[in-house]
């Protein structure tokens, strides 16, 4: 394979512009749109014909959602609960692109630096919004510390403004270089074996074939990663510390 | 020294972030496997911790390759 980024690249399928926006159809977009049917289509499918006895589809279900609740309790308190529906979109899509990606011909959304990079601009923004309407201009004591001495405050207040504003920017890094790096690390080893003799092929098959079981594991704890920071991050906000 | 070749160069030593990575992934794993031995019971808990940290670094490790791309997209 000539260049092992060319699958990043979108081309636009059906070309759209509203106003001036260039609001293009491409491989990306119809992901997206495939990652939200599979989410909207798995908790239909979940709760349809409840039972007290949950079934399969149910049960997965209710074991992700007290998952998450639980992980809002442990970061947020109990006030976080009201944030529940954006916390579980936010995963819920997050690891419906991630796992979608896995496909072979497929389309990994969460690789545009674009799409992680809005994601965590919504979670930073929503997060200073909060902070200010719970607490007003008290919420700037953010800045410094509880308990730390004044002298130090010259110090501490440029350090934690600018680890402030470094929470998006390794928020949205951390999830699109994951994805990015495991799925060049697959095309790499694949091509490895294509071009390789059958008697050594065999060989980077066989990585592929286990690497491509981590980057299932790594689509999971990515999106729970993701999903723990913006909760510590709204948690942040909402305790102040 | 042609500008080409030290982009090259320079995306070769972005990678040397890795070191630093598999150092901190020894650390985990090693932490996690010693505070099992001493607490048994505590590994469930100790385990989530472990796979989150995991995460982290292996992502600071990533970052070197962000800047082998931003390296990639300036070279000419």
């Amino acid at each position: 394979m000539e260049n092992p980024l060319e699958h990043f690249e979108l081309h636009q399928l059906i070309s759209l512009s509203l106003f001036g926006v260039d609001i293009s159809i491409n491989k990306a977009v119809v992901m997206m749109w495939i990652a939200c049917a599979l989410v909207f289509g798995f908790f239909y499918l979940a709760t349809q014909r409840r039972s007290p006895v949950p079934r399969r589809v149910q049960s997965l279900a209710e074991i992700a959602v007290e998952f998450l609740r639980g992980v809002i309790t442990e970061n947020m308190g109990p006030s976080g609960q009201k944030f529940f529906p954006f916390i579980a979109t936010l995963f819920f899509f997050v690891l419906f692109a991630n796992l979608l990606g896995l496909i072979p011909g497929s389309y990994t959304v969460t690789s545009q630096l674009m799409v992680t990079g809005f994601f965590a601009l919504v979670v930073y923004v929503i997060s200073l919004v909060v902070g200010f309407r719970l607490h007003g201009l008290h919420f700037l004591t953010i800045l410094a510390p509880a308990g730390t001495p004044g002298w130090l405050l010259p110090l501490m207040i440029p350090i934690e403004i600018i680890s402030q504003l470094a929470r998006p920017v390794t928020l949205a890094v951390r999830l699109f270089a994951n994805m990015t790096a495991g799925h060049i690390i697959l095309i790499v080893l694949f091509s490895l074996m294509l071009t390789a003799p059958i008697y050594i092929g065999w060989l980077p098959f066989g990585f592929t074939v286990a690497i491509y079981g981590l980057e299932v594991f790594v689509a999971f704890i990515q999106a729970y990663i993701f999903t723990i920071l913006a909760t510590v991050y709204l948690g942040d906000a909402i305790n102040l510390h | 020294m042609d500008s080409a070749a030290a982009a090259l160069l320079g995306m070769g030593i972005a990678a040397a972030g890795f070191g630093g990575a598999g150092i901190g992934i020894g650390y985990i794993f090693g932490k996690m496997i010693e505070s099992t031995a001493r607490q048994p019971a505590a590994e469930a808990k100790v385990g989530k911790y472990m796979w989150i940290g995991f995460a982290l670094v292996e992502a600071i490790a990533l970052y070197g390759l962000v800047v082998a791309f931003i390296i990639m997209g300036l070279r000419k």
